[in-house]
């Protein structure tokens, strides 16, 4: 198939990028959304132009490198899945493919299509963890059994691969369903109470300080998260978080 | 032996892991406030590694080339951890999960290594359930296990097909933990380039930052490398797109000997290759195979008809179908080891059985286990006589809450659905058991320099088991060590800190930016991918699956034209000071093109089968690895010399006291 592409150029932060219009042929069905990509950076290497740099790793949906918008769309047309895991069956021929980075304040263009994330390290740095240190006697792991159902829960919490669609996907570019996520994981699990009312505190600081916005409840997250993260874990975070504040 | 002295300590092989805890120098609390050290790679073992030594008060500086730790490749891991907990009563010990760990490997890894990963295995399972890893568990809230290839226990702790992930996160929610006390400064988006040597010690590394392309100094006091495996070598891979061996390679080129390079572990189910266009490859867990059974039409007539697109998998009735093995290896039928299936599945698609487009897949059928699931499943919802399709639908659900996340990465790529028709798989590149070579305390020949996880050759011998490399990494990195590092750093307590501003630090940079300028300079005939794929086309023929002396003899003879060619005529646009993605290509594929000729030469001089190294010279009538315990009972430990086919072999012979040495055999 023949595609008209539309790709954000920017050369490097402090400069100011563009849309740029490329027409590429061969395409065909079975290639993944990053090996077309692959197809036309060589294509461009071989005229002696500077490739399209896009965030890319894993290239099976679990490393949460790649990220991009795609026809206005977080990880593309296709759901539950990363650009990655995205293939061009989901296209058709003479299609206008508009590809941006993720759009967000607290996430600035570093190049092209790859945007700084660091944001939400600092977030997890604020309290995204048990504080427990490494000393091979900690108690058995079977001596707190630990019930299925939240169990279960804390995983699908805790599947969160930090890609950032929720935010690109948010009008407010709010973060709250990835640092909710992080603190249902621990808020679930008896390990995690002890520092359950500090952790949501520190956490959700620091995403306000990292110029994230507010979540007005539009769930746009949940629909673009390519985990299915549920927006139940915002309301479970909001009462984690009031009940962290009543306590002082 | 010269240097290669493995450092094992005496006494019996239970204690000697306790006995050296006991007996190694330790540095005091003070003290360690003012040693610096390096750690690259944040993956599990780089991860656990670094937090526990800022834990312990060390000061840490991590490297990696992704936005984020939480993005190195450990989080792919799908299946497992292995552990010796016996929770399931079958009667699983560390004895069994250290002879599994021998024999699986081959009988080619160093005894009292793998002892200790058994013994610590445990210690994973408690640190990481107390870090909130979120295993899976079982209805009465107690921890749930599977089996995985080559045991006969129930050993592997999971959570669903995202292991890796969940084990990785626990490892960066400890390093984030110290990186908000000050004592891990981390530094993404970051590559080391070569490492510094003072004095014959590592003493830093000179690292580019991959946004502003600048380079820069970094001292410590010693350096880990915990940089993952080689398996990009081959172009296509399980491996992630950036997984490189730029820093083992760099410390090889400085002194430090890389270990067994040929032992690469191809893993038997992975998604077919579908066209040239193909970037990578991807895994399909082998906890599928607890539950899927792997087959290919018996009738050729059949294969062919499926090729053409005229017969359909499921037309084909059970009698003639061929469960290759199940008939060749009824003891461990679809659980035989990686090394074993991989060469099966070659097997039957040399001699024409293969079941896609180009004659390279197999069956991975899940049919039986659905129907299976579905009578259990009736019986204890008491259903009285269901139809078969309220038998298939109760067990898809049982199937897909077990698997569902890896049938929908399946149907997602394939495009067809694996709850209705089989998988078709492949064997793919999937883990290097070979590595830089370490002592018991895990430190190269360089001293200083320790190697941790993938990227040291130390445990998994010739053939790695399934769910063993996670078990590794976070055994290294959480427990190892953090210890066996404070012996060499004892030295150092009156070192105070080391000075980037000296004749070594000026040296280092200096030659890594001419490399730089060269790298760019290339007349520009051809992209970085085109030498890339090439160098993977070359490794996948002649020195995958199979090998032989003429083939591997052709492959270095190629790998080393290709590398001449490559420092001619490749095409880097861009600048190097900016952020620039070819140009970082452009220099792991530099380091591939001279492993891939030390790799071919490994193969070549080890004149026998074991494990993942299969020689067609070697083999017995039923096409099993033939092993040469008299000749080749060593490690092949190379060292540099200028020249990937002038490296100097130096053996580290294997001695077996508490295994006795067998044929391996899962028949």
């Amino acid at each position: 198939m023949k595609l008209y592409l539309k790709i954000w150029r920017q050369k490097n932060a402090d400069s100011k990028g563009s849309m740029v219009d490329y027409t590429l042929d061969g395409v065909e069905s079975d290639m993944s959304f990053l090996e077309m990509l692959d197809i036309l950076n060589e294509e461009l290497i071989s005229k002696g132009e500077e490739p399209v740099e896009f965030d890319h790793d894993c290239r099976e949906g679990i490393c949460g490198t790649c990220s991009l918008m795609i026809n206005g769309q977080p990880h593309g047309p296709d759901s539950r899945i990363t650009v990655c895991q995205l293939h061009m069956r989901s296209f058709n021929d003479g299609d206008e493919i508009v590809i941006e980075p993720w759009r967000a304040t607290a996430f600035p263009i570093i190049k092209d299509l790859i945007v700084d994330r660091s944001a939400f390290d600092r977030i997890q740095q604020a309290g995204g963890y048990i504080s427990v240190n490494t000393s091979g006697r900690p108690v058995d792991a079977n001596a707190i059994p630990i019930e299925k159902e939240m169990a279960d829960k804390s995983f699908n919490a805790a599947t969160c691969i930090g890609c950032g669609a929720c935010v690109a996907a948010c009008k407010n570019a709010s973060a709250m369903l990835f640092t909710s996520a992080k603190v249902s994981q621990f808020a679930l699990l008896p390990q995690g109470q002890v520092e359950a009312a500090e952790r949501v505190q520190n956490m959700v600081r620091q995403m306000d300080l990292e110029g994230f916005g507010n979540c007005t409840n539009t769930g746009a997250c949940e629909v673009e998260c390519p985990k299915g993260i549920s927006l139940e874990n915002i309301a479970r975070m909001n009462r984690e978080y009031l009940s962290a504040s009543v306590k002082g | 032996m010269g240097k290669l002295d493995s450092k094992v300590p005496s006494g019996p092989l239970a204690d000697k892991w306790t006995k050296h805890k006991n007996e190694i120098d330790l540095v005091n609390p003070a003290n360690k406030r003012n040693i610096d050290i390096i750690v690259v790679g944040t993956g599990l073992a780089g991860g656990s590694a670094a937090a526990t030594l800022a834990e312990l008060g060390y000061n840490v500086k991590t490297f990696c080339y992704q936005d984020s730790p939480r993005r190195a490749h450990s989080i792919a891991a799908q299946g497992g951890v292995n552990a010796a907990k016996n929770y399931q009563g079958d009667g699983d010990s560390v004895y069994r999960l250290f002879y599994d760990t021998i024999k699986g490997g081959d009988y080619r890894s160093r005894e009292a290594n793998v002892h200790r990963l058994a013994e610590v295995s445990t210690n994973i399972i408690d640190q990481c359930v107390a870090q909130g890893v979120p295993f899976a568990r079982e209805y009465g809230g107690l921890l749930d296990n599977r089996s995985f290839g080559g045991v006969l226990v129930s050993r592997t702790f999971y959570a669903k097909g995202q292991t890796g992930q969940q084990l990785l996160l626990g490892a960066y929610s400890a390093m984030n933990r110290q990186i908000q006390r000050g004592k891990i400064k981390s530094y993404t988006r970051h590559e080391m380039l070569d490492l510094v040597l003072v004095d014959g010690k590592a003493r830093g590394i000179i690292a580019r930052d991959l946004v502003s392309g600048e380079i820069e100094r970094h001292s410590a006091h010693a350096v880990v490398l915990a940089t993952g495996g080689y398996g990009n070598l081959f172009f296509l891979s399980t491996y992630c797109m950036g997984a490189n061996v730029m820093a083992a390679w760099r410390a090889h080129r400085k002194g430090a000997y890389f270990a067994n390079p040929c032992f690469t572990q191809i893993h038997p189910t992975c998604i077919p290759v579908s066209g040239d266009h193909q970037s990578k490859l991807t895994l399909m867990s082998e906890s599928l195979r607890n539950d899927g059974r792997i087959w290919v039409p018996a009738k050729i007539e059949d294969a062919e008809a499926i090729r053409a697109g005229k017969l359909k998998p499921t037309e084909i009735a059970e009698e003639d179908r061929d469960y290759y093995l199940e008939r060749r290896y009824p003891a461990f039928g679809n659980l035989v080891p990686r090394d074993v299936a991989s060469r099966a599945a070659k097997e039957r698609c040399d001699a024409g059985y293969g079941v896609n487009k180009t004659g390279e897949a197999v069956y991975l059928d899940f049919d039986a286990a659905i129907m299976r699931y579905g009578r259990e499943k009736a019986l204890t919802s008491g259903m009285k006589n269901p139809d078969d399709a309220t038998v298939r639908k109760l067990g898809e659900e049982i199937v897909e809450a077990k698997y569902g996340n890896l049938f929908q990465m399946y149907e997602k790529i394939v495009d067809e659905n694996p709850y209705k028709t089989p998988m078709k798989i492949y064997p793919a590149v999937h883990y290097t058991m070979g590595g830089l070579w370490v002592d018991y305390n895990l430190q190269t020949t360089i001293p200083g320099c320790y190697a941790a996880g993938e990227a040291n050759f130390s445990d998994h011998g010739a053939n790695r088991l399934g769910a063993s490399a996670l078990m590794q990494g976070l055994a290294d990195g959480y427990f190892v060590l953090p210890y066996t590092i404070g012996d060499y750093l004892s030295d150092d307590i009156r070192t105070g800190p080391i000075s980037t501003e000296t004749t070594e630090f000026d040296e280092a940079e200096k030659a890594v930016r001419e490399r730089i300028e060269k790298l760019m300079s290339g007349s520009g005939i051809h992209s970085v991918d085109y030498y890339h794929k090439k160098l993977g086309k070359i490794m996948w023929n002649k020195c995958g699956m199979s090998r032989n002396e003429k083939e591997l003899k052709e492959a270095m003879k190629e790998i080393a034209e290709l590398r001449k060619d490559f420092w001619e005529n490749v095409k880097i646009p861009g600048t190097a000071y900016s952020k620039n993605q070819e140009l970082e290509k452009a220099g792991r594929v530099a380091d591939f093109l001279e492993l891939g000729e030390l790799f071919a030469m490994d193969a070549l001089e080890r004149n026998e089968s074991c494990g993942g190294h299969f020689r067609e010279e070697y083999q017995t009538e039923e096409g099993e690895a033939l092993r040469d315990d008299e000749n080749f009972k060593f490690v092949s430990a190379w060292e540099y010399t200028g020249e990937p086919s002038k490296s100097k072999l130096h053996k580290e012979d294997l001695k077996y006291e508490n295994i006795k040495v067998k044929t391996r055999s899962y028949k």
